[in-house]
């Protein structure tokens, strides 16, 4: 009989760190220790908390290791498998709070996971990705059933628009009208299709990633769901070449739904078919869009095209199609089983129900977070993020990636939905949330973000393909100390220029993270434009590298590690930096083990 | 994103043309084929050379522009073949503001190539890629299959030791 079971992520981030190695260092302790009928190990999608990876938990007790190591593995068999005794130097301790030391904690209770609620990822970090049994354990394609026997389509739609569910990939286009539309619009008696967008090019945005290696089957029972409402008996996953675990788990996913007869012909034996094929993206951010994104299926160039006509009318192969993002099917399921009343329950008036994000940059608890709409930039940061790292100031978050905008510390009470963030001039974006202290050039971010857009301009409309460009060179101008002050209302003229008349959401966003720095860190540009220095100590042709005389003891480290050869100086002697030989790379200043080297 | 050509010959073999044939054979009946006979032919050669392309357009009946303009279009399409040790910076957000910058520059320094080229003895390749999706371990770079993650400048000449 299985006592115990042990749940090791297998997400992408601890992946990384090595948790299959770990898997199968513990899977051969177990065996060694003749165990193997009493404990099973399971690899599971990601727990969330990736800052403390590889992550396992130890079921019955619910014990919560972190940053264990393939070492650790005898220890943890021969104490707490075979003894049942803690292994207290890897549980994880929330160091903040002082009651807490020393107690080992239930995922649960911790302050990461206590405000989060949890329905699109519900079940990552819980079952076996790879076994579709373990996700009908957990009520798996029970809503498909009800909705193939009991419900007809129009109900089916009736039961989303009533939910609120909105768009999860960027714009917030309300799911159930999508659907409505999709099965209305054109009832020619022809082919439709349901898409699924997981093309998740937004960078530092993980959550899609998450569900397909968590919970693959949510995605697929919802797409069918989706093919009911509308009518279509096809589907196509468009999921990016990147993220090779979640490809190899959805195939999986596939195949095996098709064994149980959950995909293809007759479904439930009510005469419904259903299918699903993947499609792998190539790396074109501008692929996110839902018409470019249908062009790259059909196999071409992935440009967009102008709407109308929607993809409601004319979308995959000339037909009606649904397209959606991976995170909005996770919630399709659950809105069918415990009604639309239980999701709009939870969240703001416009905003129901709950958004995952990807929490990153500088802040202690770096993951995947999914908390009710409404919450507040605060709460997500200082609770459940744990604040931000090495006792420096928060400066501001960005969310919304390449198309979105920042929330300057000072609006940090802002509640985190669709429109209270278009409202600041942000917007909620698939959901990436990089937090950024006190050491961020806003103006180097902008620059960043506008050089990710400029690359990724498919080049079909000139105002996208030309306008960013420009607007590119100003910032850089900017950057290297030789911008002037005009150059900043060039900038904003610009900008208005590319969001009236780009084709695509690309370009009609691309100028946001630059328009959202100058509303709220004008006074940087100012600094950069003006005054030649970059506040935040980022931008290398605005600052120089100096050696603090009185604390430098002469160890010589840096000057041996200076690529250039830019330092000079003799042993226990305060040395030297030749500006103008010197790069800037930084190396000298993190190998200085006395602070004595500083930027300015 | 701009592509340079390759000036590395190419070395293809019979084998290779008859498994890029059977992918042929299997895909070319489903609807919008081409991307995917184009991901298995840079899985079967390691990137996608204009010898190869020519190869397809023949074989799949349409102009070389068209399979040109789809290999250019995707950064994912591998005009030139990579180094024996392939490097690749994340240059994502998360990565990014946590000093990706800084590590790309540093291996640009400690190998003399810039991203996107291969260094001439066919050794080392340096690229930088769009984010991998593992922002909790940011700043991450890869190595071939090896992954380093929570990264600062000054491991970077360390981990490209082991690969000299």
């Amino acid at each position: 009989m299985i006592r115990s079971h042990v749940l090791i992520c297998g997400g992408t981030g601890c992946t990384s760190s090595g948790s299959v190695a770990i898997k199968e260092a513990l899977e051969n302790e177990i065996e060694k220790n003749g165990l193997a009928e009493e404990v099973k190990v399971v690899l599971t999608g990601c727990f969330g908390l990736c800052a403390l990876g590889p992550i396992m938990i130890v079921y019955p007790e619910g014990t919560f290791y972190n940053m264990v190591t393939k070492e650790d593995v005898p220890e943890i068999v021969s104490e707490h498998l075979l003894k049942g005794r803690l292994v207290e130097r890897l549980v994880y301790h929330e160091k903040a709070d002082e009651t807490n030391v020393n107690t080992a904690m239930s995922l649960n209770e911790t302050r990461f996971y206590k405000k989060q609620k949890r329905v699109a990822l519900r079940n990552c970090g819980l079952i076996n990705p790879e076994v579709i049994d373990e996700y009908i354990g957990v009520d798996g394609y029970q809503a498909l059933g009800k909705v193939l026997t009991e419900m007809t389509p129009d109900e089916v739609i009736q039961c989303i628009l009533d939910s609120g569910l909105r768009g999860r990939g960027g714009a917030g286009f309300p799911t159930g009208k999508k659907w409505q539309l999709a099965r209305n619009l054109v009832q020619d008696g022809g082919k439709k299709y349901v898409a699924c967008n997981a093309d998740e090019g937004d960078p530092g945005a993980f959550m899609d990633r998450s569900i397909l290696e968590g919970d693959p089957h949510a995605l697929i029972e919802a797409m069918a769901i989706a093919g009911y409402a509308i009518g279509a008996d096809e589907g196509y996953v468009y999921v990016r070449a990147e993220y090779p675990i979640a490809i190899h788990r959805l195939e999986i996913a596939i195949k095996q739904a098709r064994e149980y007869g959950l995909l293809g012909k007759d479904i439930f034996g009510t005469g419904f078919n259903f299918d699903i094929s993947l499609r792998l993206g190539a790396g074109a951010f501008v692929c996110g869009e839902e018409t470019a994104l249908m062009t790259s299926i059909e196999g071409n160039r992935g440009e967009p095209r102008p709407r109308p006509p929607f993809p409601a009318v004319k979308g995959l192969f000339g037909r009606p199609t649904v397209l959606n993002n991976v995170e909005t099917y996770a919630n399709i399921a659950q809105i069918i089983l415990n009604g639309p009343e239980w999701f709009s329950s939870m969240g703001t008036e416009k905003s129901k129900g709950t958004k995952v994000f990807a929490l990153g940059g500088k802040i202690k608890n770096t993951g995947l977070v999914e908390i009710p709409m409404g919450t507040t930039l605060r709460e997500v940061i200082d609770e459940i993020g744990g604040g931000i790292p090495n006792g420096k100031k928060f400066k501001a978050a960005q969310t919304g990636g390449p198309s979105g905008g920042c929330i300057p510390a000072s609006l940090i009470d802002t509640p985190m939905d669709y429109d209270s963030l278009l409202a600041i001039g942000s917007m909620m974006g698939s959901g990436g949330l990089i937090v950024m202290d006190e050491d961020t050039c806003m103006v180097d971010i902008a620059r960043f973000f506008l050089d990710f857009t400029v690359d990724e301009s498919c080049g079909k409309c000139t105002p996208c393909r030309v306008g960013t460009r420009r607007m590119l060179e100003i910032l850089d101008k900017i950057i290297e100390g030789k911008g002037e002050l005009e150059d900043i209302d060039k900038l904003e003229e610009l900008a208005e220029y590319i969001k009236s008349a780009s084709l695509c959401g690309l370009g009609q966003t691309a100028p946001n993270p630059v328009l959202s720095t100058l509303r709220y860190f004008r006074d940087e540009y100012i600094a950069h434009v003006v005054d030649k220095k970059c506040p935040a100590g980022v931008c290398k042709n605005l600052l120089s590298y100096v050696i603090i005389e009185d604390k430098c003891k002469g160890c010589t480290a840096c000057a041996r590690v200076c690529p250039v050869n830019a330092i000079s100086g003799s042993v226990k002697n305060p040395h030297v930096i030749d500006t103008a030989k010197c790069i800037k790379c930084g190396a000298c200043m993190t190998k200085c083990k006395f602070d004595a080297i500083i930027k300015k | 994103m701009k592509k340079k050509l390759t000036t590395v010959m190419f070395r293809g073999t019979r084998a290779q043309e008859e498994q890029l044939d059977a992918v042929i054979a299997e895909l070319r009946d489903t609807q919008g084929a081409m991307m995917p006979i184009m991901q298995k032919a840079q899985d079967i050669y390691g990137y996608l050379p204009i010898e190869v392309q020519k190869m397809i357009a023949v074989k799949m009946g349409v102009p070389l522009e068209e399979v040109y303009g789809i290999a250019s279009f995707y950064s994912q399409f591998r005009l030139n073949p990579t180094g024996e040790v392939s490097i690749a910076v994340c240059l994502g957000t998360a990565c990014y503001v946590k000093g990706s910058g800084d590590i790309t520059d540093r291996i640009k320094i400690k190998l003399g190539i810039e991203p996107g080229s291969t260094s001439p003895d066919g050794k080392f390749s340096l690229e930088c890629t769009r984010c991998i999706g593992a922002c909790g371990l940011a700043p991450v770079l890869t190595i071939n299959n090896d992954v380093y993650g929570r990264l600062s400048t000054g491991d970077v000449d360390g981990i490209l030791a082991k690969y000299m």
